[in-house]
């Protein structure tokens, strides 16, 4: 029962498909040929970003991350924060679980924003992705702006967040 | 190619870390599962939300609104596109390719891409389950105005 819960709102958003081929059957076959289509193109990278989730979770010394990424870290802690964040590949709620992972070992949370921030918009592979369509000018004036920005908004909400919030957040993944 | 290297990058470790200690090798497995296993019901959400919204929302009709002609509203229309659906940069850049070509103005492109990247409604709610909801809105609210500041200076720099 507990099991069937959380999955309420997958049962709720297939209701309302089952409801939308029923009343509009072509419509109903391109949602259900979507749904398949990213169903696979998740199902085809996960595993691999799980795995080494796994393995850096139990490799990964607490007290190495937190001399890297602590709260004190400063410039450096920056830096390998948005390396982290910008080596990855993947679309952004695959850096959640990687941000718990952060956390868990004691990263700082300005650090663990900046790296929620270069995930989302400064990923090497997707850099160049973008690069070869919209061309350099394009590519490195939004790069660069963008990891402007990044620190920018990861120093205010570090700020704004006061020290009960982050430890009712850092306690979800102890 | 993300794909292949995270193959490549996941079966590297774990020879590295079965040749290492097979014990640690095993838990780190289970830690994986575990991890994948507590997303699951959010992660299946969004695949149907996905799914739907590809669906509704065709390529033709984002070029249709996003045109040069459609000046700050376009600027606004791209930017809730763009925070709301979840393209994969390798369709959303030769779609901006296109859309550019057509004639629609930098500013909008770039607020769309800006957007697209920074912004996620649809993973709100599970951004929320790793932090919570004050850092969320924070995190989306600033970077739905930053957007717009990017598109800005782009224009400067890009803009003919």
């Amino acid at each position: 029962m507990t099991q069937l819960l959380r999955y309420k709102w997958v049962l709720a958003a297939i209701a309302v498909d089952v409801g939308v081929v029923i009343w509009n059957p072509s419509l109903g076959a391109r949602i259900a040929d979507r749904t398949a289509d990213s169903f696979l193109e998740m199902l085809s990278f996960l595993p691999p970003i799980f795995i080494i989730l796994g393995l850096l979770d139990t490799w990964v010394p607490r007290e190495k991350v937190v001399s890297h990424m602590g709260p004190g870290s400063g410039f450096s802690g920056l830096i390998l924060a948005t390396m982290l964040g910008s080596f990855a590949a993947g679309p952004l709620y695959g850096a959640f679980p990687v941000a718990a992972v952060m956390m868990k070992k004691g990263a700082g949370y300005f650090n663990v924003m900046v790296f929620i921030g270069a995930w989302s918009t400064l990923k090497v592979p997707m850099f160049l992705f973008e690069t070869q369509f919209l061309g350099s000018s394009f590519s490195i004036t939004r790069w660069l702006c963008s990891f402007v920005g990044v620190v920018f908004i990861a120093a205010v909400i570090s700020r704004l967040i006061t020290d009960d919030e982050q430890q009712a957040i850092y306690a979800k993944h102890k | 190619m993300d794909i292949v290297l995270f193959y490549t990058l996941a079966a590297a470790g774990l020879t590295w870390s079965y040749y290492k200690d097979r014990q640690k090798t095993k838990q780190s497995l289970t830690k994986a599962w575990k991890a994948f296993n507590n997303i699951l019901p959010a992660l299946a959400f969004v695949i149907l939300l996905i799914g739907a919204t590809l669906a509704v929302v065709s390529p033709e009709k984002v070029s249709q609104l996003l045109g040069s002609s459609s000046g700050a509203g376009g600027m606004v229309i791209a930017a809730t596109i763009g925070s709301i659906t979840l393209i994969p940069g390798f369709i959303a850049f030769p779609l901006a390719k296109a859309v550019l070509d057509m004639g629609a103005g930098i500013l909008q492109v770039a607020v769309f891409i800006s957007t697209l990247m920074m912004v996620g409604v649809v993973t709100a709610p599970m951004e929320a389950q790793f932090f919570n909801r004050k850092t969320v809105l924070l995190r989306n609210g600033l970077s739905l105005l930053f957007s717009f500041v990017v598109a800005v200076v782009l224009n400067q720099v890009v803009g003919r």
